[in-house]
């Protein structure tokens, strides 16, 4: 899932400081998950800037709300009756969510209101991980199911390089190497063979190289 | 035991600490309370195994939250201390009101020119 971290309230609150009718957005997708952009999230940034506006001497309406998904038009759609009424919306929505907000409501000033920062896993609750880089073209039936794109600090395809130490990245003592991990999973799935031939170079152009991706499935278009 | 605290302040019964939410908090203040204190049991001692370590967790995220918009972290406050500790309870109590004194009323009573309202209110 995509991984986020709320945004510092001051940030938000440079932002928005002149609004006079303020909407909070939440999204109850992947941002719940991670606990920084759901309906909770969402009432507490608006009490929090209720309270900076009413300290202030100022009186400033915030509401709260949450969509379902914010990178889907229908449920975007749940706004449209109402977001006229506010000067801004801060989307605690992904990158994705923000943007198709946006979108939609183009003449409506749209805030994030999260750092949306990888897709990754939860470790456990508050420890977050990254594990893939969408790359558009998946390696991981060669790699012993771990990624070298998202887990070597290098996106080596031929690895480990000489920086790896004691299973270790020399980017960080905290970072394992992705190469051990994939030699060590390779072996105990016995597949250890998969070393002898050396990855061939990859196709970049279905990652970001290729300019901003698309899918068209004609088998799902009506 | 006849403790004596001051009677300015009013208590709200939770089964937990670990029951007290973050917007709990803040509602407390939107309302109009001057300051807010979690008593928890000791730590180690929970019978919700963490409750009283997740508060004091969203404790303190309470506290940067009013710091950062302007109230000031210093209104809200955690404690442990076991049923037995009634004395030492009602010293906390004092102790806390003594420094909202010093503080003075919490900014948004003074912009709001009201006094602390039932939230219920607020909520609706």
């Amino acid at each position: 899932m995509i991984k986020a971290i709320p945004k510092p309230i001051e940030e938000i609150i440079e932002n928005v400081k002149d609004c006079d009718k303020l909407l909070i957005a939440g999204c109850d997708g992947c941002v719940t998950v991670c606990e920084a952009g759901g309906l909770k999230e969402a009432k507490i940034l608006a009490s929090a800037l209720r309270l900076y506006f009413t300290q202030g001497g100022k009186q400033a309406q915030v509401d709260d709300t949450s969509l379902t998904r914010q990178c889907e038009k229908e449920y975007l759609a749940q706004l449209s009756d109402r977001i006229d009424q506010y000067d801004a919306v801060v989307s605690l929505a992904c990158g994705c969510g923000v943007q198709y907000l946006a979108e939609m409501y183009d003449k409506k000033v749209i805030y994030p209101g999260v750092d949306t920062c990888f897709m990754g896993v939860n470790e456990e609750r508050g420890l977050y991980s990254e594990r893939c880089q969408a790359c558009g073209r998946c390696i991981l039936a060669e790699t012993g199911g771990i990624c070298p794109i998202a887990r070597c600090s290098k996106r080596m395809l031929n690895g480990p390089c000489g920086g790896s130490d004691k299973g270790k990245c020399e980017v960080s003592k905290d970072v394992p190497c992705g190469w051990e991990l994939i030699y060590e999973r390779l072996k105990t799935v016995g597949q250890l063979d998969r070393f002898e031939n050396p990855t061939v170079p990859k196709d970049w152009t279905t990652s970001r190289d290729g300019g901003p991706r698309k899918i068209v499935r004609e088998d799902l278009r009506i | 035991m006849r403790l004596q605290y001051p009677p300015n302040v009013r208590i709200i019964e939770v089964p937990c600490t670990g029951k007290v939410d973050i917007n709990h908090l803040l509602m407390a203040f939107e309302v109009g309370a001057d300051g807010v204190i979690v008593v928890g049991c000791l730590e180690g001692d929970c019978h919700y195994m963490a409750g009283n370590l997740h508060a004091k967790k969203r404790v303190s995220r309470v506290k940067g939250i009013l710091d950062r918009v302007g109230l000031g972290g210093e209104r809200v406050g955690m404690y442990n201390l076991s049923s037995g500790m009634g004395g030492r309870f009602a010293e906390i109590v004092r102790e806390m009101t003594e420094k909202i004194m010093e503080l003075g009323p919490s900014p948004i009573r003074k912009a709001t020119g009201t006094a602390l309202k039932a939230a219920g209110e607020v909520a609706a």
